[in-house]
């Protein structure tokens, strides 16, 4: 069966991801699952890529192994200009911690921690001083409408807030690629429209790639390019605010 | 980190109270009890340091503790006097004897005969009367606990009266004195009285008390007595710790101690373990948000492992705080022995120590294999 890809014809150079033949299996023997069947993607710097498709089509699988908390069964991963697939468990940590920014479905915060301080806690396991990282992640979230907010704990603040807190903590230490998983799914269409324009707006830049997996198709005009999945692979590829076109 | 795991374990009260409450349970009852236990052991020991004076103590050779008494002929008091290196020995007895009090009920007491010329072994705090009136006609001294005892609630007063041995007995003083584990009133007296309050026996010399001369070493000259005169003689600590021994291999008492101490220790660690296991359960989506961050298992480790420790500084002080408390109540308000020595909060620190390492293994695993794609995975 022919492969269906996403190639860039841009130099490899401009490649803040690029993914060939990736598959990924679970399990083995009569409960193998295929969740990955030979994805290619090249998602170049200052896009924004948007990775659609129904539940289990394999999008989360996808992202989780660009991101690098995921291995391949097979294939090649090059984020960044690092091969993922050959660095060591301790390098893909600290390879995630200096240039990948998180923002996750369910927000992930830290219940305990104030607005400011979940902000924070990417600069915190980067070894930052904690009064330092609270300055910076406070100038952030001013940026975010959020100044108000600071010392607000998570159950304090409506989901579009948390979700913005969530944004300003994907991008407290500027990270070269931005990782989004559904992250308009738990919130309306008002505050899903605000939160994509928010991402847009800070975190697409030249230097800077952004990965979003969305079903809520009301976002798709916010993409530069979509990349439609189905049954483990990459089915279609268009640009945005089109619709997908297949590839 | 440190700080976020700090603010993570406070960060759910319920969880975090229970956790401690665990070890808090664990650190009380295991501190409690072993302070009792060493209270009670105090008391077996206690006349043995209340006896102020000699170096060494020389008895039949088949005396086990202290309250194990095997009498020896008086000769041999001259026989110990007569061992090179002796400084000087005196008689002792030691014995239990009835009481027939002014309103004709009838005690047990301890009673005790010190050397009429010398009194070594006199009581030290007579805060009542003067220990030279031992001298006295059919003179003793009482200790305050049990003059309370015989006389609840009456004021100490001199010159009352009971019977021994239907000789009748005067109180010339009043002392303080360390509990016993009979818990008997103690009566002090002259050697010479305190056979004649005694039932008659053949054999009436319980103890001798002697001195190594200056310069010479107390057991060296135990040894020497042990040579030439058959008899077993100890110094003042050997005998401390013969005693101890005794009471914890012939009775049932260290077992029972240890029984509670180790049930306590258990349900410390099965409540402490299981709440912090569901507490790192609560939490393995954020765990997996640090991990997807770029924090290491090893950071994890020690944030997990810093939690654990944090529950047990504060569940080992709230701990052992309670059990000084209960030891200060029960002190004044109780007749419960209670001493607390610094093995006794090393020992708790080291169980409670083991118990938090213990409630955290199965919660570092947890975390450790958490896959940080986890995050990844819907709400």
């Amino acid at each position: 069966m022919a492969r269906l890809h996403v190639y860039d014809d841009r130099h490899a150079d401009e490649m803040a991801v690029r993914v060939r033949g990736v598959t990924k299996e679970f399990g083995s023997g009569g409960s193998l699952t295929q969740a990955l069947r030979g994805v290619d993607l090249d998602v170049p710097y200052g896009e924004m890529l948007m990775l659609v498709g129904p539940s289990g089509c394999g999008k989360t699988t996808l992202v989780s192994i660009v991101a690098g908390t995921l291995e391949p069964t097979d294939g090649e991963v090059q984020v960044l200009g690092h091969d993922l697939v050959a660095m060591s468990n301790g390098r893909k940590v600290r390879f995630r911690r200096d240039n990948v920014g998180f923002i996750f479905q369910a927000y992930n915060l830290l219940p305990a921690l104030t607005a400011v301080e979940n902000a924070a806690v990417p600069l915190l396991i980067a070894g930052w001083r904690r009064g330092h990282a609270v300055e910076v992640a406070a100038d952030v979230l001013e940026r975010l409408g959020l100044g108000d907010r600071l010392a607000s704990l998570p159950s304090e603040l409506s989901g579009g807030q948390q979700q913005r807190v969530a944004i300003a903590r994907a991008l407290v230490h500027e990270p070269r690629l931005l990782v989004c998983d559904e992250p308009t799914s738990a919130l309306d269409a008002a505050n899903g429209r605000i939160t994509m324009e928010l991402i847009q707006q800070v975190a697409v830049q030249p230097d800077r790639a952004v990965i979003v997996v969305t079903h809520d198709s009301r976002v798709y005009s916010f993409a530069d390019r979509i990349a439609a999945m189905e049954d483990g692979r990459i089915e279609s590829v268009g640009s945005g605010p089109h619709e997908p076109t297949p590839a | 980190m440190f700080w976020i795991a700090w603010k993570m374990l406070i960060g759910n009260r319920a969880k975090y109270l229970g956790i401690v409450f665990g070890v808090v349970f664990a650190a009380l009852l295991i501190a409690q009890q072993a302070s009792i236990f060493c209270g009670l052991m105090s008391l077996t020991i206690s006349q043995i340091y209340d006896t102020a004076g000699p170096d060494i103590w020389v008895m039949d050779e088949n005396v086990q503790f202290v309250d194990d008494i095997k009498p020896l002929s008086d000769t041999e008091l001259f026989r110990v006097k007569g061992v090179p290196g002796v400084d000087w020995a005196v008689r002792f007895y030691k014995g239990i004897a009835r009481a027939r009090l002014e309103e004709g009920t009838y005690e047990q007491m301890i009673l005790l005969g010190l050397d009429d010329a010398t009194l070594v072994g006199a009581p030290q705090q007579v805060f009542l009367g003067s220990i030279a009136d031992l001298r006295r006609p059919d003179a003793v001294i009482i200790d305050d606990a049990g003059y309370k005892r015989i006389w609840p609630g009456e004021p100490f007063q001199l010159g009352r009266t009971f019977e021994m041995n239907d000789r009748r007995a005067v109180i010339v003083g009043v002392t303080k004195a360390s509990r016993t584990f009979q818990s008997f009133p103690i009566i002090y007296t002259r050697y010479s009285q305190a056979v004649l309050f005694a039932p008659p026996e053949r054999k009436v010399l319980s103890f001798v008390l002697a001195d190594a001369q200056p310069g010479l070493d107390p057991e060296e000259v135990c040894r020497r007595i042990e040579e030439r005169t058959g008899l077993q003689a100890v110094t003042q600590e050997q005998f401390t710790w013969k005693t101890i021994w005794y009471y914890l291999k012939k009775t049932g008492i260290p077992v029972n101690f240890g029984i509670t101490v180790f049930l306590g220790f258990l349900v410390g660690t099965a409540i402490a373990g299981q709440t912090f296991y569901l507490f790192t359960v609560e939490n393995i989506r954020q765990f997996g948000a640090l991990k997807a961050m770029g924090t290491s298992n090893w950071m994890i480790l020690f944030m997990v492992l810093s939690q654990a420790i944090q529950v047990g500084v504060v569940g080992y002080g709230v701990g052992v705080g309670m059990a000084a408390l209960f030891g200060f109540w029960s002190r004044t308000a109780t007749r419960l022995s209670f001493f607390m020595p610094w093995q006794v909060l090393a020992i708790t620190g080291a169980a409670v120590f083991v118990i938090v390492l213990l409630a955290s293994l199965l919660s570092v695993r947890k975390v450790l294999v958490v896959d940080p794609a986890i995050v990844f995975r819907g709400g």
